[in-house]
């Protein structure tokens, strides 16, 4: 495997229980990883406690808003001494707890707005996952990190209400895993995020979950109207349900004889565009399992997620997706 | 689901959190976010260091110090409005009684260990309150619900039993590493450093008295003209050649097996000596007994590396240096310690010889480790996944949700495209000794077996009472407490000596025994049959519980050919609590399409065990087409994924 490095004592000794789930050469590979955060919200501050625990080599955290109580809700990084805000951003208050967890992950802040940061830029690191931003940024992050001639693992994360979403985008992804005696090769092929949403909804396999469509419909929903990730309310309900329709159409929804437009119920997208507060236990699960993919990918052990995961806690399930071509 | 409508249910609710560990600081974490004012949490734990890399709440500096307390401190940074009321204490301690239970709205489990679940469910049941249980290991996890009356309580179902090894494959037969690491623990190790006292098999036993007493007897006492080179040196011939030479002379024993091979220090380590090759005597001395280390001393550094026979020659030999010299004062009350640096490397290096001799492959210092520490695989994002479905399932509590709870397992390979599955909780078993009051049935021989074996063998061993009380109709057969008197207290005693039929008020067949624990205001009738005989081979215990399940047992016990000559007891079994390392096969073999079996470790201690039966798998499956009701996942996929319910069909 790469790098003929031996962990430390320190290392040893700090990672023990999790070396015995992934193994020595999954531990390396970890502590030389880089992995950049945009946009602090619950589920990535849950997502980055995971991934700073597990030993990875960097973190750079990019969120240049101040702290509101909104902010605060669903943040446990952030103390709640309001004069230690001191005119500092959110990523700025984050990297000092996170430095904290683990004195062994480097933690930094990167200022600036995500979409203005050039393709070379992301080419620092290996995994890149952002989070509340708009359908334009997550597409141009996407393309970035795809142009770069080393692959760059994306991710995208949103939770509103009690739903999550994660999107990954491995590019072309190969992996052994263990079947039965022998480690076979396998390989992945990932859409990106513009080729995903891009497929028609007709040619989706059945039963796909609810809260797939239901998420692209608030998204573009936002992006029509110009508004910021998360700024919708039940006033927008009528427009969202408009939106609804041209979009069911647009993808011919209407021609499948069993799908129709209740494949997106009226409740949930009222949910979906009502409540932008996250729900803390959702923030945990979500960014629990997004922690477990980012390992996984960069550790090259167990299979990972193709390439849409939901949970909802209203039902309880965390389901797999695999929205692509392939 | 909107987290307005929940404020007031979370804020006036009062919650018992019982651990403050992996999934503790979570759960602590994400109930302080989630709006919870008034929390308790009890955890009589310290912070290490092997902790810190998924309890992140606690730091370095931390280390020794107590979790629930700190883990409070660390929470109302961020909440410092909230309450969080932390006890440093056993929840099995009797201040934590039902009327302390009884204050609380919920109760929430994160512990690590299938005695206090018991304890704590029936707390629960007693004071009729709602309890959330959880359990992870590795990328697997699982969260219920247990409400009196509505769902299974924690004991419904039975739960894997710990893990055991009749006596004759750790003394004689040994097949696997774990067998000689058991050996290596619980034999060698105990009779050198820990209580003389204590029945030890180590010996293999010859039938030629003669030298079966010239060797069994001191032979593990230093004598006065040798010196502690020339100690372990004997010690080292004795058990890895001399008895296994013994061994080899009975002949019956390898007819089916491969003749393990005599190791003498000679052999490996040919006129060396230990002092010319570690630099122990150039070497500064550690002042903390617990830092002294024979790998540093040889000049071994990686804890992965598997070491040669030579390696580990050399490191017996000078770790048991360093316990005589270092650690002498501490030699006859020794318990093994996976914390203990000089004993896991004591250990680790007798089992690989001993694994040498009998052709079984070495391991590595950090697996034998966990082998012999019984050490729990534990990831941070697992732990943080539970603990937000704990607060999920919490919150629908506290609304009195009855028909929304579920039970959740966090899965390491998705089943049906699921990743967390939610399943609809079980009705309480009709026939659950803890639960409902239906009676148990205990055949044994009245005449021959005493009281003392039904106190520690059933009522504390497999019905779990800690502080039990023995009842034959209104006459007191045995009770502990406090606040008995000399007089009591030495009758309770004799009974425990007395065969049952010659009990003050004897016990035959047909007798109906209660038995009450006060503490968890549990109590559960016993039928008793007598019966005469019992198979020493597979009731090695001379009795036989039932309306009791438990697990079945997952070693797959060799048939012991019983060492002919050997004048030690039958095949007892040697308790290991495995709680990794040996996975439980979920599914039948071959009964998935794919071949990729699923597997689940077999933790004694996580509530997982509620998916190891094939019998329950049929329930889940049915359970999980009933929740899709909205016609969702109704549908097997035909995906030849691993999936619980299709392997079954």
């Amino acid at each position: 495997m790469d790098g003929g490095e031996e962990l430390t004592e320190q290392e040893t000794a700090l990672y023990d229980r999790q070396i015995r789930v992934w193994g020595v050469d999954a531990q390396r590979r970890l502590s030389k990883s880089h992995i950049l955060v945009s946009g602090l919200k619950g589920t990535v501050v849950e997502f980055c406690k995971n991934i700073v625990l597990a030993g990875v080599g960097s973190l750079t955290l990019n969120d240049d808003r101040e702290v509101t109580e909104e902010t605060l809700a669903a943040n446990f990084l952030i103390p709640a001494d309001e004069n230690a805000f001191d005119g500092r951003s959110i990523a700025e208050l984050c990297c000092d707890s996170l430095k904290d967890f683990n004195p062994m992950v480097r933690v930094s802040v990167k200022k600036g707005d995500l979409s203005s940061f050039g393709a070379d830029f992301f080419d620092k690191f290996n995994v890149v996952v952002i989070s509340c931003c708009s359908l334009a940024t997550k597409r141009m992050v996407n393309e970035s990190c795809r142009k770069l001639s080393k692959r760059v693992a994306f991710y995208t994360v949103d939770c509103r209400d009690s739903c999550g979403e994660i999107f990954v985008d491995l590019q072309n992804y190969t992996y052994s895993k263990k079947k039965l005696d022998e480690t076979v090769e396998c390989q992945l092929k990932y859409p990106s995020f513009e080729e995903a949403i891009a497929i028609p909804w007709r040619s989706l396999p059945k039963r796909v979950s609810k809260l797939y469509f239901a998420m692209r419909v608030v998204e573009r929903f936002e992006e029509v109207e110009r508004r910021k990730p998360g700024e919708t309310s039940i006033s927008d309900l009528s427009n969202v349900l408009k939106l609804r329709k041209e979009l069911c159409l647009a993808h011919l929804l209407y021609a499948m004889q069993s799908l129709n437009e209740s494949q997106i119920p009226d409740a949930l997208l009222e949910r979906l565009i009502a409540v932008t507060r996250e729900f803390p236990p959702v923030c945990a699960v979500v960014g629990g399992i997004l922690g477990q993919e980012v390992i996984k990918a960069l550790s090259g052990k167990g299979d990972p997620l193709k390439n849409f995961f939901f949970y909802d806690a209203v039902d309880g399930k965390g389901i797999i997706e695999d929205i692509s071509n392939s | 689901m909107a987290s307005q409508q929940q404020a007031p249910a979370i804020k006036g609710a009062k919650v018992l959190m019982v651990g403050a560990g992996g999934i503790g600081c979570e759960l602590l974490k994400t109930l302080a976010l989630s709006g919870f004012q008034d929390i308790h949490i009890i955890d009589m734990d310290t912070i290490e260091v092997s902790n810190l890399n998924r309890q992140f709440l606690f730091r370095q500096s931390h280390v020794g110090q107590s979790k629930a307390k700190v883990a409070r401190d660390a929470v109302l940074r961020f909440r410092p409005d909230i309450s969080i009321t932390p006890y440093h204490a056993n929840v099995k301690d009797p201040d934590f009684n039902v009327d302390f239970f009884k204050q609380f709205n919920v109760v929430l489990n994160g512990l690590d260990n299938l005695d206090a679940r018991r304890h704590v469910n029936r707390l629960c049941l007693a004071a009729d309150v709602p309890l959330v249980e959880s359990g992870t290991t590795g990328f697997l996890g699982q969260v219920t619900v247990h409400v009196k009356g509505k769902t299974e309580c924690y004991e419904c179902q039975p739960k894997p039993a710990p893990k055991t090894y009749p006596v004759c494959t750790i003394t004689s037969t040994p097949s696997k590493f774990v067998h000689c690491i058991v050996w290596a623990k619980d034999l060698l190790f105990a009779k050198l450093f820990g209580d003389k006292n204590q029945d030890n098999d180590l010996n293999v036993r010859s039938s030629d008295a003669a030298s079966s007493s010239e060797h069994a007897n001191d032979v593990f006492e230093p004598n006065k003209d040798e010196d502690i080179e020339q100690y372990g040196r004997r010690i080292y011939d004795h058990v890895f050649g001399y008895n296994i030479e013994i061994a080899l002379s009975n002949e019956e024993t390898w007819r089916n097996r491969n003749r393990p091979r005599p190791i003498y220090i000679r052999d490996v380590l040919p006129g060396e000596s230990v002092q010319q090759n570690g630099n122990a005597e150039r070497m500064p001395l550690p002042d903390d007994p617990l830092s002294v280390s024979a790998m540093a001393s040889l000049c071994l550094k990686n804890p992965q590396d598997i070491w040669s026979l030579m390696e580990n020659s050399r490191i017996f030999l000078e770790a048991l240096k360093l316990f005589f010299s270092r650690r002498k004062k501490e030699i006859g009350n020794l318990s093994f310690d996976k914390d203990d640096q000089l004993a896991v490397e004591f250990v680790t290096a007798a089992a690989n010889i001993r694994a040498a001799s009998f052709g079984i492959p070495l391991h590595s210092l950090f697996e034998a480790k966990g082998i012999a520490g019984n050490i729990v695989h534990a990831v941070a994002t697992t732990n943080a996944i539970i603990s937000g479905l704990i607060v999920i399932e919490a919150i629908k509590v506290l609304r009195n949700d009855a028909n929304s709870y579920r039970m959740t397992y966090c899965l390491e390979h998705p089943s049906r495209k699921m990743l967390l599955m939610p399943v609809e909780p079980f009705e309480p078993n009709k026939s659950c000794y803890v639960c409902s009051e239906t009676p148990l049935s205990l055949e044994i021989n009245t005449h021959r077996s005493k009281l003392r074996d039904i106190v520690e063998k059933i009522v504390k061993a497999k019905l779990g009472m800690s502080l039990p009380l023995v009842m034959h109709g209104s006459a007191l057969l045995y009770e502990v407490g406090d606040d008995l008197d000399d007089d009591m207290v030495a009758n309770y005693a004799a009974n425990l000596d007395k065969v049952l039929s010659e009990l003050p008020s004897p016990v035959t067949g047909g007798t109906i025994l209660t038995v009450e624990d006060l503490q968890q205001e549990l109590s559960c009738n016993i039928n008793i049959k007598h019966r005469e005989e019992f198979d020493e081979e597979k009731e090695p215990e001379g009795m036989l519980l039932s309306g009791w399940t438990q697990a079945p047992a997952v070693e797959n016990k060799n048939t012991n050919v019983a060492n002919g000559a050997s004048t030690s007891s039958s095949c007892q079994a040697v308790p290991l609590e495995t709680e990794e390392d040996d996975e439980l096969v979920m599914l039948p073999a071959g009964s998935d399409s794919s071949g990729k079996k699923r597997k689940i470790s077999d933790v004694s201690t996580t509530a997982i065990s509620d998916l190891s039966t094939a019998a329950d798998e049929k329930r889940s499956k049915k359970r999980v087409d009933e929740l899709d009701d909205d016609g969702e996942a109704v549908v097997m996929l035909e995906d030849g994924n691993a999936d619980i319910g299709k392997g079954l069909q």
